[in-house]
């Protein structure tokens, strides 16, 4: 076996303890994930984890691949210059629903268009949790928070349908409460060519008394076997039955391997510039030559 | 009649008119007869309408500044006749467009042209009715200039051929045709009465000519730049413009962004695995980008973001000259956030600092700003050909040990760690912008945070010897020292050198790196006078507030903020005044 490949998912784990609350959905992505890096065989050497700020971004610290932990909102912009510097990287981004939708909102809808070559892990437990229980871009209308004692005043939004309708080309939904299939959609996500978003649910036990591990067990709903992952609107249909009915579907919802992705592109332009290691530097000087 | 060796030419109209590619022609004409040059424009911020000048100065000698004024001034319409009859001296050249056609009319009663040498040239009345192309009137213009101070005709249509060249055949011959027109026009209706002349150098000069943009881009590419991020901003945009179209022929990525925070974000990433990137931008986008420098600071992220200032705050003035992001550029962001910054004083240094940017960049791993501005980034100048084979690029220090023995933060004697970039086998690690250990993981104990802080700054003690960080100027008995930084350099340079012409004792400390000062430079030079005078364009006197934590000499502040660069002939005034 080659160094940085292993077989087991906690083999994968590093040395830094977890700094979650115990009952954090956020357990449940890790050792999912950690389960699929053993089933796809990813070796740490070859993979960066990137994320922003809050609990949710304190994830790649318990991995024992390369990681960053920028500042807030900056998951996805400071992970498409790791990914456009060195292509041959695994790259997955993560983050939670303060740091990618409010914070870092601007970054998601130009990384879905741009088909960029990432993985973006969501951790959606609608509220902020490091800061001790605030009102998220996710968090219910009405709900108390402590900046929203009488109430959430703002509709929260719905985070696949908004990455669907900005063109990521792959895009799923899993439950921490259910690890195995969140093992697979993360293999599944992480295997696309293009960007993958993978909205996780994951509740916050502390902070977030309303969404719940057993609200979410009511409410969550596997789509069905015969959903056409091909078909976008019919994808939008299903997200945006959060709102309408109250189902939350999980499993993959849509997806498109097909869409050039940004690295097409970059390899297009560089077809196009003539590009090579050692470009004719006297060339491009010489053309200011009065 | 003397010969003038040193002719400044300012064509003034409405933008859109072809002010601008006139302006590029005449400077490449004149470059192309072995001229030094070096212009100066200003446009209104808007893509069409309002007042545009391009000002030219060529010279047998290399040029340092836009140099006072003008000697000939060729207006396009009664808007640029009255922006410029303030500034109009008797003796100045004046070609303006009538008496027929145009705006202007006739120049009768006009009390600012007394003593003004005038030549008419109908151009817009040529362009419309003779030659039946109204936007070919710029090059009538550029015939009468050329016939008017003998700039070698085959060098222009020669750079006029190759200039419309792609555009076919039959745009070049009616721009030549235009030019012809001007030069039969000035030769039928005119005789020369005044002394000035373009003369051509016979001495064969290796140069290019380019705007400060161009050059930064150029010079990254020189210093190794393999990913650059932007949003566009005026006045900066035309580095990206450059970098686009050539690093990609490196296999370099170039990419526009969605705002300035996620380029520098981007470009912090880039660095994190590996490439040495860059960003152009201008003080908002810089304001922008101030939270993620701390983080490149924190990381210690080998990264370049160059600046080319512009008036401010706020939307401010985007196309106007100023210099007054020294205080963002050195202190902006909360913490204690090190950085480099470096300030070019002409194009030739947009070219030169850039490539050492990322050097520095590299060997110290820290995000470098260069400072260009808005006058510096779109004026051409000739500079000597760039030889890329005389630049050793440096990269960062990377870990040579048992990879079990990798720590990203260690400690050290000189403060450097050595880096590991994802894909090295073994070497795994966190970077993180909390504050951490040598492993990388976060640690906020006051023993680590003393010991990085210590670390992220006394890392630069020995920047001031790692490149030419400095130029001191020391004159023989000089109770004066001059200091300023950027484009204003090459003002204070010329009118250090009229002044001295005339008897007065002046010294004239230039520093390339403003933030460290290079201390030891900026001692020995303080050493050698009483009193600094520091001319700036910014209100508050930035680097004079600056030099005020070094030294305690009296500091006279020269603080210029209309949107315009110093004119030599006001520092000399100046510098007369402070000695008097």
């Amino acid at each position: 076996m080659t160094t940085g490949v292993y077989e087991k998912g906690k083999q994968y784990k590093s040395e830094v303890p977890p700094t979650w609350c115990a009952g954090c959905g956020d357990f449940g992505l890790l050792n999912a994930f950690m389960n699929s890096l053993a089933d796809q065989e990813i070796n740490v050497n070859n993979t960066a984890l990137i994320s922003g700020i809050g609990c949710s971004s304190r994830f790649p610290f318990f991995i024992k691949t390369y990681g960053f932990h920028g500042v807030h909102g900056r998951a996805l912009p400071i992970a498409t210059g790791v990914k456009l510097a060195n292509p041959k990287l695994e790259v997955v981004a993560f983050g939670g629903d303060g740091d990618g939708f409010a914070i870092g909102g601007g970054h998601v809808p130009h990384t879905c268009r741009r088909n960029m070559d990432l993985t973006y892990i969501l951790m959606d437990n609608s509220i902020y949790g490091l800061t001790k229980g605030q009102m998220s871009p996710t968090t219910s209308m009405g709900m108390a928070t402590n900046t929203t004692p009488y109430g959430a005043p703002d509709n929260p939004m719905n985070p696949l349908a908004y990455v669907l309708t900005y063109g990521a080309t792959f895009v799923a939904q899993a439950f921490s409460g259910n690890p195995k299939q969140m093992r697979q959609l993360i293999t599944k996500a992480m295997q696309h060519r293009g960007f993958s978003y993978l909205n996780v649910i994951s509740p916050c036990p502390t902070f977030n008394k309303k969404d719940t591990f057993d609200h979410y067990k009511d409410h969550t709903e596997e789509l069905p076997a015969d959903h056409d992952t091909s078909d976008k609107f019919g994808a939008i249909k299903k997200a945006l039955e959060r709102e309408e009915h109250g189902i939350i579907h999980t499993g993959v919802f849509y997806e498109d391997a097909e869409k050039p992705t940004y690295l097409d592109k970059v390899l297009e332009t560089r077809a196009a510039a003539g590009g090579c290691e050692n470009p004719d530097m006297a060339k491009i000087i010489n053309a200011y030559k009065p | 009649m003397s010969q003038k060796s040193d002719l400044i030419i300012r064509i003034g109209g409405e933008g859109g008119e072809g002010i601008i590619s006139s302006g590029d022609i005449l400077s490449q004409a004149a470059a192309k007869a072995g001229l030094e040059v070096l212009t100066f424009k200003t446009f209104p911020a808007e893509i069409r309408g309002g007042y545009a000048m391009y000002q030219i100065r060529m010279s047998s000698e290399k040029v340092l500044s836009e140099g006072d004024g003008f000697q000939v001034l060729v207006v396009f319409n009664k808007e640029a006749l009255d922006a410029n009859l303030k500034y109009l001296q008797p003796g100045n050249v004046l070609i303006w467009d009538g008496p027929e056609g145009g705006d202007i009319g006739d120049l009768d009663g006009i009390p600012e042209l007394e003593g003004v040498i005038t030549y008419s040239l109908p151009m817009s009345h040529l362009a419309k009715n003779e030659l039946g192309v109204y936007r070919s009137k710029n090059m009538i213009a550029m015939g009468a200039v050329a016939e008017l101070f003998d700039v070698p005709l085959d060098r222009l249509k020669g750079i006029v051929a190759t200039k419309f060249g792609k555009k076919g055949q039959e745009i070049v011959d009616l721009n030549h045709k235009a030019i012809d027109m001007g030069v039969a026009y000035v030769k039928e209706n005119h005789s020369k009465k005044d002394p000035y002349k373009v003369v051509p150098s016979d001495e064969e000069k290796d140069n290019i000519i380019i705007a400060g943009n161009d050059a930064v881009g150029m010079g990254a590419m020189i210093g190794g730049c393999d990913f650059f991020a932007c949003y566009p901003i005026t006045p900066a945009t035309e580095i990206a413009y450059w970098v686009a179209k050539h690093l990609p022929k490196g296999n370099g990525v170039v990419m526009q962004t969605e705002d300035e925070i996620s380029s520098i974000a981007a470009v912090i990433g880039a660095s994190f695995a590996g490439a040495k990137p860059m960003t152009g931008t201008s003080g908002p986008g810089l304001a922008l980008m101030i939270e993620c420098l701390g983080l490149g600071s924190m990381v210690e992220a080998p990264m370049v973001i160059c600046d080319v200032q512009r008036g401010g705050p706020s939307t401010g003035l985007p196309t106007k000259h100023e210099t007054s992001d020294l205080f963002l550029a050195c202190y902006g962001g909360h913490g204690d956030a090190s950085r480099v910054v470096l300030a070019a004083e002409n194009v030739n240094e947009c070219v030169w600092l850039a490539a050492q940017a990322f050097n520095i960049a590299e060997h110290y791993q820290i995000p470098v700003i260069l400072l260009s501005d808005g006058s510096m980034g779109f004026r051409t100048e000739s500079i000597p050909t760039p030889d890329p084979s005389s630049f050793k690029r440096i990269d960062r220090k990377r870990h040579t040990g048992a990879p079990e023995d990798f720590a990203r933060y260690k400690f050290t004697e000189d403060n450097i760690s050595p880096t590991a970039v994802p894909g090295m086998e073994g070497c795994a690690h966190m970077q993180t912008g909390l504050e951490h250990n040598e492993k990388g993981s976060p640690n906020y104990g006051p023993e680590y945070h003393t010991k990085n802080i210590e670390k992220r700054y006394n890392k630069l003690n020995d920047i001031e010897d790692f490149f030419e960080s400095s130029e001191t100027d020391i004159q023989e008995g000089a109770t004066l020292g001059v200091i300023t930084f950027g484009s204003t350099q090459g003002c204070v340079r010329e009118a250090v050198n009229r002044a001295r012409a005339e008897g007065v004792k002046v010294s004239v400390f230039h520093p390339k790196l403003v933030y460290p000062m290079p201390m030891k430079a900026l001692n020995a030079f303080l050493d050698t006078v009483d009193e600094l005078l520091v001319p700036e364009v910014n209100y508050q006197g930035q680097l004079a507030e600056m030099l005020r934590t070094k030294t305690t000499k009296p500091i006279t502040q020269y603080n210029i903020y209309g949107g315009l660069p110093f004119e030599p002939k006001d520092i000399v005034a100046k510098i007369k005044e402070v000695l008097s």
